[in-house]
């Protein structure tokens, strides 16, 4: 425990030493005591080129990223000396060139790459480490310490309740991706609500991550497809009417497309939603500043219970959805190596 | 940046990233864990049914006891039966040649006591007849001496000894 406070102390110190002050320089923000909510929120849930720590005192402290572009050749900088390299960013945070005024290929470090860098190797970090006391020690004489002992008792629940049930009989086959999906989206959510810099980043509540896992899970789905699979998009049991004029295979590729796209959105939306409550609520402390010492006190500590109630929820929506993707992505690939058996065929 | 058209950048990365993580954990994390818990869910499975079939052998041999102490006890109670039985036919047998021998030797003394007594009539007929005769002799020897009426007498007398003696 000692260990962990030490790397946590360290971590939010390198993250203060790296982030640098700039000066509030967009016009989003008014005057002096007047608060943006819309930027305040959409601050925190979109991506960026820095990562914005906090301010103080009218200063901005953010620890700068390195931008990577193909601009007619591959370069790099970091981010707070974007202007030294010729590129800005526009209203929406594209880098844009200032010569020519156009977006070039931006393969940047971003916020919600670096936690993603950071979430993925301490994921990798933590599931090594477990298996490494299986691999160290004999699982017939000694009984699961630590690390283990967390994460066994999740991977059997996940492998033999959702997993094997899902799939079926070849549930081996998939259960590395489905438990890597699982983790990846738990230990990302978690670290979602985690205020301070590692965490914090809103990774699972953007569209590009979701789609991405959907995307693995459509290739996992449709790739390793069994013949009958096939069989039932293109040529269903159902009235041979249904079929000349292609009704049915028409709704079944839909269906390929919906499947994976309803992941997508339902994990996005989910965590996104989550994220802007919570800085919703945190916001009300700031917005009700200006109308009194009385209201604004009072308000927050309205603003601090329900924080802490959205948090707990959060962590719990946190499990929820990782553990919905996980099931569901099981359904849908023990649905394509679903072979019929002789009673519903 | 905007909320619902995702970034090429991210998605470069996020392919990567998940790649990544995907390779190392199926290659060396999950299966590893996996693996080991199903061998010790395997071995727990395997001594569960170890134990029953224990039990269950430990429930036969306990029933084949009973079945061989009751199996014992009935040829127990066969041979004491069978020995009764021999005994009460040896017995029986013993009195049975008892008897026969004993009506063969109550036999064979009847014979030899009628062949002793046929024997002892033969030797007191052969006594008899030889006093008759030394008696005969000696009133032949007297009488002869006087007439020849006692001559015939004589005579006649002998004959007779002689009938009677062949008759019996």
């Amino acid at each position: 425990m000692r260990r962990a406070g030490v790397i946590t102390f360290i971590l939010c110190a390198a993250a203060l030493f790296a982030a640098r002050p700039c000066f509030a320089s967009d016009g989003k923000s008014g005057g002096e005591g007047s608060f943006d909510v819309t930027s305040f929120i959409f601050g925190h849930i979109s991506d960026s080129h820095e990562w914005h720590i906090t301010g103080i005192a009218g200063r901005e402290y953010s620890i700068p990223l390195p931008c990577i572009v193909w601009d007619g050749g591959l370069r790099a900088f970091m981010s707070d000396r974007m202007e030294e390299n010729g590129y800005f960013l526009d209203d929406e945070g594209h880098i844009v060139n200032s010569a020519t005024l156009a977006r070039p290929l931006d393969i940047s470090i971003t916020k919600n790459v670096l936690g993603l860098i950071f979430d993925s190797i301490l994921l990798v970090l933590l599931i090594l480490l477990c298996a490494r006391w299986y691999r160290t020690h004999d699982v017939l004489k000694d009984k699961p310490t630590g690390l283990a002992a967390l994460l066994e008792p999740v991977i059997v629940m996940l492998e033999q309740d959702v997993i094997k049930d899902a799939v079926g009989p070849e549930y081996r086959r998939f259960s590395p991706y489905l438990l890597t999906a699982f983790f990846f989206i738990l230990i990302n959510n978690l670290m979602g609500i985690f205020p301070v810099f590692p965490g914090g980043a809103n990774i699972t509540g953007n569209i590009a991550v979701t789609g991405v896992l959907a995307l693995f899970t459509f290739l996992m789905v449709n790739v390793l497809g069994s013949k009958h699979y096939w069989k039932d998009i293109f040529w269903p049991d159902v009235p041979m009417f249904l079929k000349v004029i292609p009704i049915m295979p028409v709704i079944e590729i839909l269906g390929m497309f919906t499947k994976p796209f309803s992941l997508m959105i339902r994990l996005f939306a989910n965590m996104l939603a989550g994220h802007i409550m919570l800085l919703s609520v945190i916001a009300l402390i700031f917005l009700t500043a200006a109308l009194g010492p009385v209201l604004n006190g009072s308000m927050t500590v309205v603003a601090v219970l329900f924080g802490v109630f959205l948090d707990a929820l959060e962590v719990l929506v946190a499990f929820i959805q990782a553990y919905v993707f996980t099931m569901l992505s099981a359904v849908f690939i023990g649905l394509a190596r679903h072979n019929p058996s002789p009673e519903t065929k | 940046m905007s909320l619902i058209t995702p970034e090429f950048g991210l998605l470069f990365w996020m392919v990567l990233i998940f790649a990544l993580v995907f390779f190392i954990l199926a290659k060396f994390g999950f299966p590893v864990i996996s693996s080991a818990v199903r061998k010790r869910s395997d071995y727990i499975g395997d001594s569960l049914k170890a134990a029953d079939e224990a039990r269950a052998s430990l429930e036969n041999l306990a029933v084949e006891q009973q079945k061989l102490i009751e199996q014992t006890r009935i040829e127990q109670a066969r041979i004491l039966k069978e020995a009764s039985e021999t005994r009460a036919q040896i017995i029986s047998k013993a009195r049975e040649d008892a008897e026969a021998e004993a009506a063969r030797v109550m036999e064979r003394t009847k014979a030899e006591i009628a062949a002793e007594k046929e024997h002892a009539m033969l030797e007191l007929r052969a006594a008899v007849s030889s006093v008759s005769l030394a008696v005969a002799e000696k009133l032949v020897r007297g009488s002869l001496s006087e007439d020849a009426a006692q001559t015939a007498l004589l005579d006649r007398l002998a004959a007779e000894a002689a009938e009677t003696a062949l008759k019996s």
